[in-house]
């Protein structure tokens, strides 16, 4: 886990880094963080614990825990990466240990909603150029930088043209990935959407 | 792009404005919080300077951390107990509706809001939990969200989302007999596989549905997450409003002729278009249980576990890795594979009509003495239920531990957990490596009535020998 841990904040176009690889599919998200880690009032202590099942398992050789490794911050996944649970803590743990932009063949659509949440884009491949991400990453390091504005992927070796959803691209450009204050600019829409539901009328006993 | 579904009509009635980015700015009806992934959206919220918008739709209670055997305060757990203490502070505060322990009205969020008349037809409902899918039984549209978007909702009462596609998935004819709702959403899944869901909402209809109980529509709805798809919904009818009649929220005298005539016209128009259908013929399905680490991966009682070469290469990879993890043969019948732990409860299956059927498997029979057993409640109301019907003494005459509510082995979140490689019968939602607290733990996913087949003879079992 990095301890100069700060949170992203405002406009993000650029992403410049170290890529890990993670082999596998419908990885979900009890493996990215387990449950008994969900014991805990805020996300600051996330980060040491990320596949901590895993890589016990795997005694040291989890790409999480190989030196090489110890600086990377774009993640390369394969197929429905982060699902089941809606656990934020999944992206915040990765985060907390380092990850600030993931690339897959495809995401479940919470995990993926909480990254955008909380400032990770989350861009996809097809399966041909992952696996060609990670079999260079098998064999030495692979530093990309990633251009938001023109949705591009470059190194040395590669380039590829990333795929993000539109909405999600503009929102990290314009730093309005943090919605809240967006949301609130329409508080009397807001109002007014509430007084016209027919339910808030015939639930008087709700309230 | 589908049309006139009632997933369009109940998106296109809470849409509050476009947003610059191009995703929609959704009301949230209800809002559900419990104790895991609230705490940081209200630490959020302080950091924000920001209030609670519309306290009052927003419903707590407390379900993951809670200890099944002792529920008294402070709970023994310590970390447990300063996760109650701060959702019973946030919602002091905050003013927000708490049902605690002891309430009468605890118990898992998915359990609770439906039993307490608060989910409703045409509603839309936000939970920081995958499962809130579960509340799509009723005509809402429901879905789970992380805690920054708990945050937002607390704040705004709104979310930024971009609309789901939809896909109705028909279901003809009915269900045979020994055959439940949770083999048909476990069927469902394993055709589809556990990512054709991603950017949907799934449409369940036709006449298998029509003819199941509301509490089996909330197992459907409940898995509609374990196929990927965030929001699973069944168009409301008869039961579903004579289920909501007298519930405790639930709309009185004038303003219940008020809401009915709403919910009645809430429904997908005949010739409404989908982005997507399927059909399949439920009197196929048999009862099915998963071999593997996703809930996909599952078969029926009397098939082998499919070998590598009949698998698609998408799903080999994956495979692979459950036959490891599970210790299972490709080849291998699923049938008579020894349990060391069977659970009944979670939100897919721990409810009242839950646990009749699983008590009448059990009536009269004993527990295998290798076998750990119990019973969890999914709400203080459903424990009361079971209670005065007797159901709690079936359970203990059989053998099985009778528990208080809560999420309980499910997740694993209190100490109710598997021990080493033991292999559990279980009728919750995810059978994922590591699921149910130990980190080499091994699920099989499966109904309560066939939990209470595998209890009685301490392997897996056809539960229909047990019901003729």
């Amino acid at each position: 886990m990095k301890s100069d841990f700060t949170p992203p904040i405002g406009k993000i176009s650029n992403i410049n880094g170290q890529c890990i690889s993670l082999i596998g599919n419908d990885i979900d998200t009890d493996r990215i963080i387990p449950a008994r880690f969900l014991k805990c009032v805020n996300f600051d202590s996330l980060g040491e614990s990320v596949f901590e099942d895993d890589r016990k398992t795997l005694k040291g050789k989890h790409p999480f825990d190989l030196d090489e490794n110890k600086n990377a911050s774009i993640l390369v996944v394969n197929s429905n990466f982060g699902c089941g649970s809606s656990r934020e803590h999944a992206p915040q743990a990765l985060m907390r240990w380092g990850i600030k932009a993931i690339i897959g063949e495809s995401f479940a659509d919470i995990f993926y909603s909480n990254c955008i949440a909380i400032g990770i884009p989350c861009f996809t491949l097809p399966k041909k150029s992952i696996e060609e991400i990670q079999n260079y990453c098998n064999n030495q390091s692979l530093l990309l930088e990633i251009d938001l504005k023109n949705s591009l992927a470059k190194s040395k070796d590669l380039n590829f043209n990333l795929e993000i959803k539109e909405s999600s691209r503009k929102m990290f450009l314009s730093g309005e990935w943090d919605a809240t204050s967006t949301l609130l600019d329409n508080k009397n829409l807001i109002e007014n959407k509430f007084n016209q539901l027919p339910y808030i009328k015939f639930n008087t006993n709700f309230l | 792009m589908s049309q006139d579904t009632l997933f369009d009509k109940v998106w296109d009635l809470h849409k509050v404005s476009s947003l610059p980015g191009g995703s929609d700015q959704i009301f949230i009806g209800l809002h559900l919080i419990h104790e895991v992934t609230s705490p940081q959206a209200f630490g959020a919220l302080k950091d924000k300077k920001l209030k609670v918008k519309f306290p009052d739709r927003t419903v707590a209670t407390v379900d993951h951390i809670v200890p099944t055997d002792n529920q008294s305060r402070p709970f023994k757990d310590n970390l447990a107990e300063q996760m109650i203490e701060k959702l019973e502070k946030n919602c002091l505060e905050h003013k927000i509706r708490f049902f605690n322990i002891g309430s009468g009205n605890q118990g898992i969020v998915h359990v609770v809001a439906p039993e307490l008349g608060l989910t409703q037809p045409g509603m839309t409902i936000a939970c920081g939990d995958s499962h809130t899918s579960t509340h799509g039984a009723f005509g809402s549209i429901a879905f789970g969200i992380g805690t920054s978007q708990v945050r937002d909702v607390l704040a705004t009462q709104t979310l930024a989302m971009n609309k789901l596609k939809v896909r109705q998935i028909w279901c003809d004819n009915k269900l045979s007999k020994g055959v439940y709702a949770k083999d048909l959403v476990l069927h469902i899944i394993n055709k589809l596989g556990v990512k054709a869901g991603v950017g949907f909402a799934y449409e369940f209809a036709g006449p298998a549905i029509h003819e199941l109980s509301m509490e089996e529509r909330m197992t459907i709805c409940n898995m509609s997450i374990e196929g990927g798809a965030r929001c699973g919904y069944i168009n409301p009818d008869e039961k579903t409003f004579s289920y909501i009649k007298n519930k405790l929220y639930a709309p009185k005298n004038e303003h219940w002729d008020r809401a009915l005539r709403w919910w009645e016209s809430l429904k997908s128009d005949e010739n409404s278009i989908y982005d997507d259908i399927i059909k399949l013929d439920a009197s196929k399905v048999e009862p099915t249980v998963t071999w593997g680490i996703t809930p996909g991966q599952s078969i029926s009682i009397n098939q082998q576990i499919p070998l590598l070469d009949e698998l698609s290469p998408n799903d080999k990879l994956v495979a692979e890795e459950a036959y490891e993890y599970m210790s299972f043969k490709p080849g291998q019948l699923i049938k008579d594979t020894p349990i060391d732990v069977c659970f009944i409860g979670s939100c897919t299956n721990g409810r009242i009509s839950d646990l009749r059927v699983a008590a009448k498997v059990l009536k009269g029979k004993k527990v295998s003495k290798n076998v750990k057993a119990f019973a969890v409640p999914g709400s203080e109301k459903v424990a009361t239920e079971a209670k005065q019907e007797g159901l709690d003494q079936i359970f203990k005459d059989s053998g099985f531990q009778w528990r208080e509510p809560g999420c309980s082995m499910c997740l694993a979140m209190n100490s109710d957990k598997l021990i080493g490689n033991q292999v559990s019968a279980s009728s919750s939602n995810r059978n994922f490596k590591g699921r149910q607290g130990s980190p080499s733990g091994r699920t099989l996913l499966m109904s309560p009535a066939m939990v209470a087949a595998a209890a009685i003879n301490g392997k897996v079992s056809d539960v229909r020998e047990f019901i003729n």
